[in-house]
C-alpha cells in the first residue's frame, strides 16, 4: 500500500512539471509582454523597462547570459546619425541606460555618463574587438551611446544577466515553490491574499451544488435503472438531454430574471445571508443535472445485469433493497470518480454564477482578472486548479487501492 | 472512412429511418443551410464593401416587436421598414438576420475547433497506442497535463492571451479538447495493435505509418465520427459562453454577443431577442446531442457518454 502511494505521488511529478511548463509558455511566451498589457501600448519604453526590471521580465526566457533591452529597437546601420566632433554613430536610445553590464556589437563605444544624484556628466571611451562589453556603475546612467561602425548591418545592444540560469523560467519555478504567486495588478495585493479571500465564498456556493447535484442525480438515476425501459425512465432520459442542451448562460440569466426579478422569490444580487445563495445553488444543480443523471444511470445500468442481482432477486430481496444495498454499492467506483473530478472546481468556483449573483468568490475574481488582463491572478488560479486536480486524482486512486486490492496489485 | 463505410454502409440511413433522429438531422441541415446562406451574405458584404443587412442600423425602428405579434401594425408600417419577422434590437437591426450570422459563427467554431482537436487527438492517440513504450508515455503525459487544466478557465485564459478575437477562441477550445479524442483513439488502437490482420500486414513488411493509418485507423473511424458529433455542440456552447463574456468575437453577431445585448433589454420587457437566441442555440445543440447519442448507440455501444 505504501509503495502504491509513493508510486502515485512520483507519477505526479512529470505532470506537475508539464502544468508549470504549459502555464509558463501560455502566460510568458504566447502572452507577449506583460508590461505592454498592463501599461498599455502607448507607455514609454522607459516605463516598460522599469516594469520589466521590477517583475523580472528583463531576464531571458529560458537561459542565457544576455538579453534584449527596450532602450534600442531594431536599428539598421544606415539610419544612424554621425556625430561631427568624434566621427562616431549616435544610437537613438529611448532612455538612459541604468547601472549594469551591457554588450554591443561594435569596436569602440563612447559613453555619455551622468551621475543620477548630482547630475554631474562624464565620458568614457571603451575600445576592443567587437562585440564590446562595458559596464555602467551604480549611481550612474548612460545618457548617450556613440559607437564606431557595428560589425553587422544591425546594431545589437544587450543587457548582461547575473548568471546563465538567471532566467524567467527559473525565477518562475522558484517563486512558485516559495508559494509566491506575484502581485495582482488590479488589487495591488499579493495574489495569494486575493485568492485566500475568495476561497470561502466559492466553497459556500459550490459545496451545496456538488452535494445537492450528486444526491438528486444518483436518486433519479437509481429510479431510472430500477424501472429501466419504462415511461419514467424514458421521460427522465429525454428531460436530461433537454436540460443538457440549454446553454449555461441561459440558465443563469433566465433563472435570475424569472425567479428573482419577476417572481421575487429570491434576492437578486449580493452575499449577505444564506438566502442569497439559494437561487445560485439551485441554478447550479439544475444546469448540471442532465449530464449527471445520464452518467449515473449508465454507471448503475452496468451493474444491473450482473449475476449477483439475479441471485438477490431469486433469494427474494425486495427491489429497493437490491438497488440500494447491492447495485448502488457496486457502482460506487465510477460514481466516486465522477464526483471527485468535480472537487478541484469547488475551489475555483463558478465564473458565471458568482459574477451574476455578486458572490465575491474565486470565480468572479478570475473573471474580473481576465477582463482586466490581470495575468498573475489568472495564472495562479489555473495553476492551483491544475495542482488540485492532480492531488484529488491521486487521493481517489489511493482510496480505490485501499478499498480494492486488485488496483494496487494489478 | 471508406473501410468503415463498407462494413457499416448505412449509418445515415439507419438514423434517417427513426422519426426522432430524422427530425434532428433535418434541424441540423436547416441550420447548415442557414450557415451557408449567412456566409454568402457575409462574403458579399465584404466584397462589395457595403454594410450587411445584419448590421444595418435603423434608429427609427428600435425594439420593433416580432411581425407575428403585431399583425395589424405590420401592414401599416412605413414603406422602407423591413418586415422584422423576429423583431429588431436596440439599434433597429433585424434579429433574424443576426441569428443567421450567429449560426454561421457557430458552424465556424464547431468545424474549425474540430479540425484542430480531432487531427491532433487522432495523431497522438495513434502514435501512443501503436508504438507503446516511451512514445506512449509521452502521449499519456501530454494528456494528463492538459486534462488537469481547469477547463473553462483555461480556455478563457488561452483566448485572452492569444487575443485576436475568434482565432483565440478557436485555439482555446481546439487545443484543450483533443485529450478525450486522443484517449479514445489510443484505447482502440491498443485493442487492434495485436490483432491478426495487423500482424499479417506486419509480416508483409509494411511500414509503421502504413500500418497505423491504412490498416488500423479505418477501423477506429467510428470514434472520430462520435467525437465530432459530441464535440460540435459542446464547442458551440463554449463559444456562446466565451463571447457572452466579451472575450471572443467583436463586432459580429455571435449568439453569445446577442444574448449579452438582449440581457439588459430583457428587464424592460424586450423579450424577443433573448427568446429567439436561446431557442436557436437550444434547438441546434439538442439536435446534435440527440444525434450524437444515437450515433454512439449505433456505432459503439460500449462507449459511454462520459468517455467522449
Amino acid at each position: 500500500m505504501k509503495r502504491y502511494i509513493v508510486k502515485r505521488l512520483l507519477e505526479m511529478i512529470p505532470t506537475t512539471f508539464g502544468v508549470l511548463v504549459l502555464t509558463f509558455v501560455l502566460f510568458h511566451v504566447v502572452g507577449g509582454s506583460p508590461a505592454e498589457v498592463v501599461l498599455g501600448k502607448n507607455a514609454s519604453s522607459e516605463a516598460l523597462a522599469a516594469f520589466d526590471a521590477l517583475h523580472g521580465y528583463d531576464r531571458p526566457l529560458l537561459a542565457g547570459r544576455w538579453s534584449r533591452i527596450r532602450a534600442l529597437g531594431d536599428v539598421p546601420r544606415e539610419t544612424l546619425a554621425r556625430r561631427p566632433e568624434s566621427g562616431l554613430l549616435r544610437l537613438p536610445l529611448t532612455y538612459a541606460l541604468p547601472a549594469g553590464r551591457y554588450r554591443v556589437n561594435a569596436g569602440r563605444v563612447l559613453l555619455g555618463l551622468r551621475e543620477s544624484a548630482t547630475g554631474a556628466a562624464d565620458e568614457a571611451l571603451v575600445d576592443g574587438p567587437a562585440p564590446l562589453t562595458f559596464a555602467v556603475r551604480e549611481g550612474w546612467t548612460a545618457a548617450t551611446l556613440d559607437i564606431e561602425g557595428p560589425s553587422a548591418p544591425r546594431v545589437r545592444l544587450e543587457k548582461g544577466n547575473r548568471g546563465l540560469l538567471d532566467s524567467q523560467f527559473v525565477h518562475y519555478l522558484t517563486s512558485l515553490a516559495r508559494g509566491d504567486f506575484g502581485l495582482s495588478i488590479e488589487h495591488r495585493l499579493p495574489v495569494a491574499q486575493v485568492l485566500r479571500e475568495g476561497v470561502g465564498p466559492s466553497l459556500a456556493l459550490t459545496i451545496p451544488i456538488l452535494a445537492g447535484g450528486t444526491l438528486v442525480g444518483v436518486m433519479l438515476a437509481l429510479l431510472c435503472a430500477a424501472w429501466r425501459g419504462s415511461v419514467t425512465d424514458r421521460a427522465v432520459l429525454v428531460l436530461s438531454t433537454v436540460l443538457m442542451s440549454v446553454n449555461y448562460v441561459v440558465w443563469v440569466l433566465a433563472g435570475q430574471f424569472l425567479l428573482a426579478f419577476k417572481a421575487r422569490l429570491f434576492p437578486l444580487w449580493g452575499f449577505e445571508s444564506a438566502a442569497y445563495l439559494v437561487l445560485p445553488v439551485l441554478i447550479g444543480i439544475v444546469s448540471g443535472l442532465g449530464r449527471d443523471v445520464r452518467f449515473y444511470r449508465a454507471a448503475i445500468l452496468d451493474e444491473v445485469f450482473k449475476p449477483y442481482v439475479r441471485t438477490a432477486q431469486a433469494k427474494g430481496v425486495s427491489g429497493a433493497r437490491i438497488m440500494v444495498r447491492h447495485v448502488l454499492r457496486n457502482s460506487l467506483i465510477p460514481i466516486v470518480t465522477y464526483f471527485s473530478l468535480s472537487v478541484p472546481f469547488l475551489f475555483t468556483g463558478s465564473l458565471m454564477l458568482e459574477s451574476f449573483f455578486g458572490i465575491p468568490g474565486l470565480g468572479s475574481v478570475s473573471l474580473n482578472a481576465i477582463h482586466s488582463s490581470d495575468m498573475a491572478v489568472v495564472r495562479a488560479v489555473v495553476i492551483l486548479g491544475a495542482l488540485l486536480y492532480q492531488i484529488v486524482n491521486v487521493a481517489t486512486d489511493v482510496c480505490y487501492a485501499w478499498l480494492d486490492p486488485r488496483v494496487r496489485l494489478g | 472512412m471508406t473501410a468503415s463505410m463498407n462494413i457499416r454502409p448505412n449509418i445515415v440511413g439507419r438514423l434517417w429511418r427513426r422519426w426522432d433522429t430524422r427530425l434532428c438531422l433535418i434541424v441540423i441541415l436547416v441550420y447548415a443551410a442557414a450557415a451557408v446562406y449567412g456566409e454568402a451574405v457575409y462574403r458579399t458584404a465584404r466584397l462589395t464593401d457595403r454594410t450587411p443587412a445584419y448590421n444595418a442600423v435603423r434608429e427609427r425602428s428600435r425594439y420593433v416587436a416580432p411581425a407575428f405579434v403585431r399583425l395589424g401594425a405590420v401592414r401599416a408600417r412605413p414603406e422602407d421598414e423591413p418586415l422584422y419577422l423576429l423583431g429588431s434590437d436596440n439599434l433597429g437591426r433585424d434579429v433574424l438576420q443576426r441569428l443567421v450570422q450567429g449560426t454561421r459563427i457557430a458552424f465556424h467554431v464547431g468545424i474549425i475547433t474540430s479540425l484542430i482537436a480531432i487531427p491532433l487527438g487522432v495523431l497522438l492517440g495513434c502514435l501512443g497506442g501503436y508504438f507503446g513504450g516511451r512514445t506512449d508515455s509521452v502521449v499519456v503525459w501530454l494528456c494528463a497535463t492538459v486534462a488537469s487544466m481547469p477547463g473553462l478557465l483555461f480556455i478563457l485564459a488561452v483566448a485572452m492571451v492569444v487575443g485576436q478575437g475568434l482565432a483565440g477562441v478557436y485555439l482555446g477550445i481546439g487545443l484543450t479538447t483533443w485529450v478525450s479524442v486522443c484517449r479514445n483513439v489510443r484505447g482502440e488502437v491498443i485493442k487492434h495493435r495485436h490483432r491478426a490482420y495487423v500482424q499479417a500486414a506486419q509480416v508483409l513488411g509494411y511500414r509503421h505509418a502504413r500500418l497505423m493509418f491504412r490498416h488500423i485507423l479505418p477501423n477506429v473511424t467510428h470514434i472520430i465520427l462520435i467525437a465530432f458529433s459530441v464535440r460540435f455542440p459542446a464547442s458551440v456552447a463554449t463559444e456562446v459562453f466565451i463571447s457572452f463574456l466579451g472575450i471572443g468575437v467583436q463586432g459580429e453577431p455571435s449568439w453569445g454577443i446577442m444574448i449579452n445585448n438582449a440581457r439588459l433589454r430583457l428587464w424592460q420587457g424586450v423579450w424577443w431577442e433573448m427568446t429567439f437566441v436561446t431557442l436557436a442555440i437550444f434547438a441546434l445543440v439538442l439536435a446534435f446531442n440527440h444525434v450524437a447519442d444515437e450515433l454512439r448507440d449505433l456505432l459503439d455501444p460500449a462507449l459511454r457518454t462520459e468517455q467522449v
